[in-house]
């Protein structure tokens, strides 16, 4: 029996993005339903009513909420290509990784965006910090996840993208090829893949985009 | 040190969330009691980006992060599994673990402790993620079903913290009559003899909390 597989995703969500990556990865059929989070369908707000939000995978009527937790249920229920590793000390390092990409990362990052100035710089030291801390996981490897690309490459996948384009609308270079040689390369290694390169938003709609947010944010700063 | 060790604090839901699911295992551990405030360097040395409790010690290597712990315990010594056996159910808990952390100890928290303004809205968004906690409770003893498991651990802070913050706070937001579900497994999770030896006496608990900021506190997340 056919089994029923959809991805409920807007079309520029990093964390959507994921489960598109794993799924593909995994060379999974699906079906895509975009939403409108201004607008959201009945079958949405059905699925994830505690927080409403995307993505969801709805996997035979069944809905997995929260990217993560969405990429471990893909990662046990098929079992080619894994993405996490077998080792439970492994799993843990990539976990925790992956919740500090989600947190501390993200947050210095974003950060970035809505800033200017001195406080713009100082929010650059600590994203370059954090982004340091990534580096390091990725020791001599080509992936996080070793010679392929696994659960935390997807996890950080959302930097390879958006920095590139946070860098062009703030005019300032984050990830120095020089400072960060190994997270250069992962960036292009991962963007490079056949898999993940089919899959990125259009990136003028996101330059567009990212440009509005830092400008609302910086005139709500401006304003108070 | 033993083989298995927690850097640890007693008033520490997240700690003893780990402290619970070890005995609940079996697994003899050690404690190394640490001040909150002040963390120590050796806990630094293990957890040098959180620098916070819990810290699971196993074999020399530390694992941090209350939920990455759970999992890796549960991955470890396999008797009495807290997590489903079943990718589904699996998924679910994970997304109640998470929730928890993220949207209702925060908003508990707030709606307990928060500054006049905020309260208002914390106090709604408090309810409304007890009342899905409520929700999820419906047709089953505990969240992990007929026994405890990871949700529940996870919500321990709902069984013993809450009730003291409420109570430091002259605030109610786990009434009986809005949510009978959740003041059952209160009750019922309590009862559990394994949590109730784990868990910090309630008295120390409120003379501890009446004088340290709760936001001090290591956040779930």
């Amino acid at each position: 029996m056919a089994e029923e597989l959809k991805l409920f995703r807007t079309w520029s969500s990093p964390y959507s993005l994921r489960v598109v990556h794993a799924l593909k990865i995994k060379g999974l059929e699906y079906e895509t339903i975009f939403e409108d989070l201004s607008s959201k369908s009945a079958s949405l707000l059905q699925y994830n009513p505690v927080n409403k939000k995307v993505p969801v995978l709805v996997h035979n009527g069944k809905a997995i909420c929260e990217s993560l937790v969405i990429l471990e249920y893909i990662d046990e229920t098929w079992k080619q290509c894994p993405l996490l590793p077998r080792d439970p000390y492994e799993k843990a390092k990539a976990r925790f990784w992956a919740k500090f990409g989600d947190e501390k990362l993200s947050s210095s990052i974003w950060n970035v965006l809505i800033s200017q100035g001195k406080e713009q710089e100082e929010a650059i030291a600590a994203a370059v910090q954090n982004l340091k801390l990534i580096e390091e996981q990725l020791q001599e490897k080509k992936f996080f996840g070793g010679e392929k690309i696994g659960y935390l490459d997807i996890a950080f996948g959302w930097t390879a993208n958006l920095i590139s384009i946070l860098e062009e609308i703030i005019d300032l270079k984050l990830v120095d090829e020089e400072k960060l040689p190994l997270l250069s390369a992962w960036m292009q290694n991962f963007s490079d893949d056949p898999v993940i390169k089919q899959c990125w938003p259009p990136r003028d709609k996101l330059v567009v985009k990212f440009q509005a947010m830092r400008e609302s944010n910086l005139k709500t700063v401006l304003s108070q | 040190m033993a083989e298995v060790a927690v850097y640890g604090a007693w008033a520490s839901p997240l700690s003893k969330r780990v402290e619970i699911v070890l005995k609940l295992k079996g697994v003899k551990y050690e404690v190394i009691e640490e001040d909150m405030s002040n963390p120590s360097v050796w806990l630094q040395n293990y957890s040098p980006i959180l620098k916070t409790v819990p810290v699971l010690i196993h074999e020399g290597d530390p694992v941090v992060a209350p939920n990455v712990i759970l999992e890796y315990i549960d991955e470890t010594w396999t008797g009495n599994p807290i997590f489903p056996q079943n990718p589904k159910d699996r998924a679910k808990a994970r997304f109640w673990i998470k929730f928890i952390d993220e949207k209702c100890v925060p908003a508990v928290m707030l709606a307990c402790w928060g500054r006049e303004m905020v309260q208002q809205m914390a106090t709604q968004e408090a309810y409304n993620c007890l009342k899905a906690l409520e929700d999820e409770l419906r047709g089953k003893k505990f969240f992990g079903g007929n026994n405890v498991g990871a949700v529940d651990i996870a919500a321990i802070f709902l069984a013993l913290w809450l009730g003291v913050i409420e109570e430091i706070n002259g605030v109610k937001l786990l009434m009986h009559d809005q949510f009978p579900l959740l003041s059952r497994w209160v009750n019922d999770i309590l009862s559990c003899s394994i949590i109730q030896e784990t868990l910090p006496p309630r008295d120390q608990l409120i003379t501890y909390l009446r004088t340290h900021n709760p936001n001090s506190f290591p956040s779930g997340t």
